[in-house]
């Protein structure tokens, strides 16, 4: 099968915090139009890993091309140009909290500014019924919502720009299961339907093998395994198996 | 530990110098690359007018009270000490004028910028640290929007411009605390104080007081604003941006002070 240019390239990307080495060679490939699970421990740098292609971290050595431009070392307009093409759901949400929810969901497409009031509540409510919020929330606060409900504003937040590529990190941790398979659904569709091309990670296997056309593994700074996610349950990989299965026992202590 | 060698000896001395004076010079390289950076930023678009007069309010307007509290009271002292104090030589004839002089050119600068930046430096490291920590700073990023010109270069020129338009408020208010307390309690005929008190009044030292009081501005804010940028690690770590911050923008407020003082002067 004659395969597009990949979206994303990582190649031997390396990455310590002084002593402690974190990545230690990610060589990982996204076709467009794609959705990546990444699975792993905690602590493994899979955050870190989205961080690096979003250049938010600069890694020690290696190389990270989008539609084959290096990421690494680019600076001002271009590095401004090619993160555009980029959404990111953060882990703890990072909403900004001095500025009400609309303003949050809204805020790529004003940069900011505080401009056309109107057309960006609507665009705000739209946002937040793709992910299950009703537009009573539109004027409070950050801090005013539950854990899983700023989960689901930052993840409006992060589709309202209708970005090419969204990273989702931990998308339906904290969710109740009928929540998550409401962002499960909403992220099939995001790639189904609009073609976006998806890196997603996650600790739920179900959801993993909901969202994702394939599933990679990071284990001690290394992608040792990455397959269909039909696989997942039977990869061959002790690691990989040991993971899924969730025993304590086995090659990862 | 025992040192073996003179050499040794010399070697641990020049490291024990030179190891501070090291991380001295590059925490002002940092600085001034951070400084640099902003107004860089901030002359070319986008830019947030709303975020500047936004950070004005903050900075000008919430901090009046707490000026005009501190200049009355302090003008009302600084009248009665030179009162006292001129009166061992017969100079009691001296405080107005030692008390336009005192207020324009070193206490309304220097009471207003510590006060202010007591305020200003600690709720900037402390805002910013927290969108550092809870990764605010990076989602700006990646909603496309520069850090740089949308919370750091606002906070910067706010200060610059607020704290001037402060110190001739304090100015004002402090001459008015000395000319109560004389007028009121020592005995000074009123029209004559006043008389004398425009006589000192010197377009000159109204000059050197804005000057401080933008350096001080400035200096505030870049130091409120540049460690809570560089916040590392959860809650302890934006407490130690705030102190850092506070510490900083003292030392460098009292520094700036002396250096434009003799060079006006010297
Ligand atoms: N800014 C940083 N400074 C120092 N160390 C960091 C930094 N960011 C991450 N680390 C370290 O890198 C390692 C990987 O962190 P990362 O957040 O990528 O883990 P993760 O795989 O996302 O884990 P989790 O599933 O718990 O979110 C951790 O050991 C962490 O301590
Ligand atoms: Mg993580």
């Amino acid at each position: 099968m004659a395969s597009p240019a990949p979206k994303i390239v990582l190649d031997g990307v390396t990455k310590s915090f002084g002593p402690i080495s974190v990545l230690d060679g990610v060589n990982l490939s996204i076709d467009p139009g794609e959705s990546l699970a990444i699975i792993g421990q905690s602590g493994s740098g899979k955050s870190v890993t989205l961080k690096c292609i979003l250049g938010l971290i600069q890694p020690d050595a290696g190389s990270i091309r989008v539609d084959g431009e290096e990421i690494i070392g680019q600076r001002g307009k271009e590095l401004e140009r090619l993160r555009a093409k980029f959404g990111m759901l953060f882990q703890g949400s990072a909403l900004f909290d001095s500025l009400p929810i609309w303003r949050n969901v809204t805020f790529a497409l004003t940069q900011g500014h505080h401009r056309d009031a109107a057309r960006m509540r609507m665009i705000a409510e739209e946002n937040l019924e793709r992910v299950g919020l009703d537009a009573k929330i539109l004027d409070l606060r950050p801090s005013e919502l539950s854990g899983g409900m700023q989960k689901r504003v930052a993840l409006a937040r992060a589709i309202a720009p209708r970005p090419e590529i969204i990273f989702f990190d931990e998308p339906t941790t904290g969710l109740d299961p009928i929540r998550a398979d409401v962002i499960n659904d909403l992220i099939v569709s995001l790639v189904e339907d609009l073609g976006v091309t998806a890196l997603t990670i996650t600790h739920d296997m179900a959801s993993a093998r909901k969202i994702a056309h394939r599933v990679a593994m990071l284990y001690q700074g290394k992608i040792i395994w990455r397959g269909p996610r039909d696989r997942l349950y039977d990869s061959g990989n002790p690691y990989v198996d040991q993971f899924v299965q969730g025993r304590a026992d086995g090659p990862i202590s | 530990m025992t040192v073996s060698s003179p050499a040794a000896a010399i070697a641990g001395l020049l490291v024990w110098i030179g190891t501070p004076f090291l991380a001295a010079l590059t925490a002002v390289g940092r600085v001034t690359i951070f400084a640099f950076r902003t107004i860089v930023r901030a002359l070319t678009p986008p830019y947030y007018p709303a975020r500047l007069l936004d950070q004005l309010a903050h900075i000008g307007w919430f901090s009046l009270p707490v000026v005009g509290l501190t200049a009355i009271f302090t003008g009302a002292a600084l009248a009665q000490q030179i009162f006292v104090a001129g009166s061992r030589f017969s100079a009691q004839s001296t405080v107005p004028a030692v008390v336009v002089i005192g207020m324009v050119r070193e206490l309304g600068p220097v009471l207003v910028g510590l006060m202010v930046a007591g305020r200003v430096s600690s709720a900037m490291a402390a805002e910013i640290g927290t969108m550092r920590v809870t990764e605010q700073l990076d989602a700006l990023v990646t909603l496309r929007t520069d850090a740089f010109r949308y919370l750091i270069a606002p906070r910067l020129f706010a200060s610059l411009i607020a704290l001037p338009i402060m110190v001739l408020v304090a100015n004002a208010i402090g001459i008015f605390g000395g000319y109560l307390i004389s007028v009121h309690k020592l005995g000074f005929n009123a029209a004559n104080y006043l008389g004398v008190t425009r006589r000192y009044l010197n377009s000159d030292d109204f000059a050197m007081a804005l000057v401080k009081a933008g350096v001080f501005g400035f200096f505030m804010a870049l130091m409120g604003c540049y460690h809570g940028y560089h916040t590392q690690g959860g809650a302890a770590g934006v407490g130690n941006a705030t102190r850092n911050a506070v510490v900083s923008a003292f030392v460098l407020i009292l520094i700036a002070n002396l250096v434009i003082t003799v060079m006006a002067f010297g």
